[in-house]
């Protein structure tokens, strides 16, 4: 198949970025996204123009690592998919494809279509853990969970961090990533411990990096590959609330 | 023609004495410790943020050190470790089915086909337990039982139900477990972390690992950060064979230039081909996605009986179709190990029996399984995996059997260690799947998450104190030295080498050809022919690298394709030593099937009397041949034995 690109491109952080046009004559339908760009590279760098760079490292949708901005969504046309798992085939022959960098809140361009995300790391350094020293721990079966609570903080834990739910969010806000860690956590007996501790530190750390305020406009659990739901945002905001109220000793 | 000498003194494996269930609590009790308060005076680096990169990380960290940690994705919680899909083992026996240390153990050794060190994988088994306490400890969500005990599956090559898991994702699990506690000591300063920085050379001062060279990823700077002590975490390098299960920026780097400086190399030939990836579709393929082994206990797999056959596969009946492992290996069957089943699959691929467009897969069908069971259960059980199967084929399993082939995907070589981890170079450790240590010469499955958090949690905080209790008087390392200088000047040298060069080929172009060479002579199956050969195609694919390889932009810029570049510069070495591994090594064992060396029915056949030894590689110099060392295994408790997975 053939296809038209229009591709972000722009050469660092502080520099003006713009769409560049350009086409490939041989995709293939059972191509991955990222092959067809893989293709396009080869084609520039023999041409002597520089490639486009991107960000990617598994391929197989649970890194988080790649992440772009497909005509106009994240992730592209498919559901529960990230772009990696994107395959030629959800495009027609002939099409114009649009592809942008993830952009809202506090990431940004590094150049054409990488981001810098570290805003979500200093958001997990606020709490986004358990305080359990490494090594001795206690026996794992001491604690029973039950199966609905495990699977339940499973649905949360599932998180792969890559930034669709910003980036799709008209306030550039990160309530989607940063609420499923608290949830996770908060599920379980072992992180109940910090919970409320935890919610407001991170919370802090959230508006603190310039993430914009959740309006409850559910765009992020649309585009979320991993399918979160934004029932983790409800719990965060219990959990804030509860912790606001009540302090953090109790 | 390859120089083999015995240097046992180079090689001492510093096993403690005493019997095997006693020495690791014996080192323990005897091992010299860094008080804390010294241990402030000491600085440790870390290469890697996989499982065992951020366990040794945040254990160094909590324990006083301190550390710089490193990793060439943008956050530490990318690391391939993510991707572990199955589960990780341990002989907690709570399903209370005879499992034990010993037993585990046991099934280990013989997994890896009695080419490994017997006190390495008795440790392995005796911390598998303090493991699951860890991971749950800190909010790993494996699965569990109604009644809220923590459930198990079973899987390839033993009896026993000792795997947890957390849904398909237990690697991602268990890597966000030890991304909190890396993370965790990043908030407490204990622990400074270099995202996107990829070691590209070790430094060391007589003769002891003191640093390393660095270059920022983001911006081409070139940094020198100075150490007591260096950890390579650096995971697998089966990227060598460009399609595999490993993720794009996984590479071999960080250990072959280690290696160049003295570590020796073990095994680097002993690789797990998997035999459930999706076929290669196409030339544009950049990786093949791994589909669980645990579909084999439901799917059955056969090829057609006819060679070249065209027909859809459900238009073929019954009578034509050959199930080759039921036939094979009735004890078995579909869930024959690893190595046999990948091994068997090429056999029938080779003989015509191969379907798809490319002719390169076999049938994995569910029919069977839906007919006595419905549909319904079938997808309850696989559903997340027959998703995204059709996500990437766009093909309906439910309908049409599965397409699946063999991948490369673990390495079970790496850099040699002795029983602390370290490697040939004194203060220069190896953790996870970077190093040769526990899995022989074939690993089980379910084991090797298990390896990196050992090694990152339980055994290397003892270790390392071992060997820095000498440099608490030492002080900080000054990165002035001229060995940093040194080292500095030859990184920018070999970068400024390849942006050069100018040529007219593409890094992906060498990559992918390198990949083919040792995918056809030094992956499922290997021979002397084929060897030479291949050491011949390398050395000249190598010399037509360095002649045509064009890299665009500047050392001094973000440039993804230099990042390439440098990697497949040192698996064009690598693959070489690989060769003359598998080429010295007259016999077969476990993931290593020399053609000539096989039973009348095709199995592999092991030489105890002349291999019953690792093989450790010593470099000798650019386009030199290397130089062997050997390893001689010991067994005391095990009883050695010949695979049999027929009966
Ligand atoms: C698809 C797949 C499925 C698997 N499933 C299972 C399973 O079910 N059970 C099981 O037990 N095992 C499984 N394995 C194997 C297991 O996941 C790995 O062996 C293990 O996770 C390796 O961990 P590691 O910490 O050694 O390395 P990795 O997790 O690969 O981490 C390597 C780290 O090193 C860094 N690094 C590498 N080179 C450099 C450099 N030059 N400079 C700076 N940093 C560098 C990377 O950034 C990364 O942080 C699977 C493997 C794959 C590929
Ligand atoms: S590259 Fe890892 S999720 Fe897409």
């Amino acid at each position: 198949m053939k296809i038209k690109l229009k591709i972000w491109r722009q050469i660092n952080a502080e520099s003006k970025g713009k769409l560049v046009d350009y086409s490939l004559d041989n995709v293939e339908e059972d191509m991955s996204f990222l092959e067809m760009l893989d293709l396009l590279n080869e084609e520039l760098i023999l041409k002597g123009e520089r490639p486009v760079e991107f960000d990617h490292d598994c391929r197989e949708g649970i890194c988080g690592t790649c992440g772009l901005f497909i005509n106009g969504r994240a992730h592209g046309p498919l559901a529960g998919t990230s772009t990696c798992q994107l395959h030629m085939r959800s495009f027609k022959d002939g099409e114009t494809i649009y592809i942008e960098p993830f952009r809202g809140g506090a990431f940004n361009v590094i150049r054409d279509l990488k981001i810098d995300r570290s805003s979500f790391d200093r958001i997990m350094s606020k709490g986004g853990y358990i305080s359990t020293p490494v090594g001795d721990a206690p026996e794992a079966n001491a604690v029973p969970i039950t199966h609905d609570q495990a699977e339940s903080a499973f649905d949360s834990a599932a998180c792969i961090g890559c930034g669709a739910c910003v980036a799709t969010c008209k306030n550039g806000s990160a309530a989607l990533f940063t609420s499923a860690k608290i949830t996770h956590l908060a599920k379980l007996p072992q992180g109940k411990v910090e919970s409320r501790a935890r919610v407001l530190k991170m919370v802090e750390q959230m508006d603190e990096e310039g993430f914009g305020h959740c309006t409850n406009t559910l765009a992020c659990q649309v585009e979320c590959p991993q399918e979160i739901s934004v029932s983790n945002i409800d719990r965060m905001n219990w959990e804030y609330n509860k912790a606001k109220i009540l302090g953090k000793g109790d | 023609m390859i120089q083999q000498e015995l240097r046992e003194q180079l090689l001492d494996a510093k096993i403690p004495e005493g019997p095997l269930a006693e020495k690791w609590s014996r080192y323990k009790a005897t091992c010299r410790l860094v008080s804390f308060n010294n241990k402030k005076k000491l600085d440790i680096i870390v290469i890697g943020t996989g499982l065992a990169g951020s366990a040794a990380a945040a254990s160094f960290a909590e324990a006083g050190y301190n550390v710089k940690s490193f990793c060439f994705q943008d956050s530490a919680r990318r690391a391939h470790s993510v991707a572990a899909q199955g589960g990780v083992n341990s002989a907690k026996n709570y399903q209370n089915d005879g499992d034990n240390i010993y037993r585990m153990f046991y099934d280990t050794l013989k997994g890896g086909d009695f080419r490994a060190r017997e006190a390495n994988v008795y440790r392995l088994a005796e911390c598998s337990a303090n493991l699951i306490d860890q991971a749950v400890a800190q909010g790993v969500p494996f699965a569990r039982e109604y009644g809220g005990y923590l459930s198990n599956r079973s899987f390839g090559g033993v009896q026993v139900r000792r795997t947890f898991y957390a849904r398909g994702q237990t690697g991602q699990q268990l890597l966000l477990g030890s991304y909190s506690a890396l993370m965790r000591q990043v908030e407490a300063k204990k622990v400074k972390l270099y995202t996107k920085h990829e070691m590209l050379e070790l430094v060391t001062i007589n003769g002891k690992a003191r640093g390393i060279i660095v270059r920022n990823l983001d911006t081409g700077k070139i940094e020198r950060h100075g150490a007591h002590a260096v950890v390579l975490a650096t995971g697998g390098f089966g990227k060598i064979y460009y399609l595999s299960t490993l993720a794009m920026g996984c590479n071999g780097s960080a250990i072959w230039r280690a290696h160049k400086k003295g570590a020796f190399m073990a095994c680097p030939s002993w690789t797990q081909i998997h035999p459930t990836s999706l076929p290669q579709s196409g030339s544009h393929q950049s990786k093949l996605t791994l589909m669980s082994e645990s579909l084999r206990n439901d799917g059955r797999i056969w090829v057609p009986k006819k060679k070249n056959e065209d027909r859809n596969p459900n238009d073929i009946p019954e009578e034509e179709r050959d199930y080759y492992l039921e036939r094979k290996y009735p004890a078995f069957g579909n869930l024959a190990p690893r190595d046999i089943s990948s091994r068997a699959a090429k056999e029938m691929i080779d003989a015509g029996h191969g379907v798809g467009p490319m002719k390169n897969a076999v049938y994995l069908d569910f029919k069977t399984a839906i007919a006595e069971y419905g549909e319904d259960t079938i997808k309850e059980r696989y559903g997340n995996l027959f998703r995204m199967y059709e996500k990437i084929t766009g093909i309906n399993a439910y309908k049409q059997p599965m397409k699946i082939s063999p991948a490369a995907h673990f390495s079970m070589g790496g850099l040699w260690v002795d029983y602390e981890l370290g490697t040939t170079i004194p203060g220069l450790y190896s953790l996870g799947e970077c190093n040769f240590s526990d899995h022989g010469a074939n690993r089980l499955g379910a084991n090797s998450l298990l390896q990196a958090c050992v090694d990152g949690y339980f055994i290397i905080p003892y270790t390392i104190g071992n060997y820095l209790a000498d440099d608490i008087k030492t002080g900080p390392i000054d990165t002035s030295q001229p060995e940093f200088e040194e080292a500095e000047q030859h990184v920018i040298k070999n970068l400024e080498k390849l942006t050069k060069i100018d040529g007219d080929r593409t890094t992906d172009y060498f990559h992918k050809k390198l990949g083919k060479i040792l995918w056809d002579n030094c992956a499922v199956s290997r021979s002397e022919k084929g060897l030479l050969k291949a050491i011949e195609d390398i050395k000249q694919l190598r010399e037509e690298f360095w002649q045509r390889l064009k890299v665009p932009g500047t050392p001094q810029e973000i440039n993804s394709e230099l990042e390439k570049a440098g990697r497949v510069a040192d698996y064009l070495e690598l693959g070489e030593l690989m060769c003359y591994d598998a080429l010295t090594r007259n016999e077969s064992c476990g993931a290593h099937f020399r053609e000539e060396y096989q039973t009348e029915d095709g199995e592999a056949m092991r030489n105890d009397e002349d291999y019953n030894f690792i093989s450790c590689w010593q470099y000798n110099g650019f386009d030199q041949e290397p130089i062997l060392h050997k390893e001689s295994l010991h067994f005391e408790e095990a009883k050695v034995i010949t695979r049999n997975y027929k009966k």
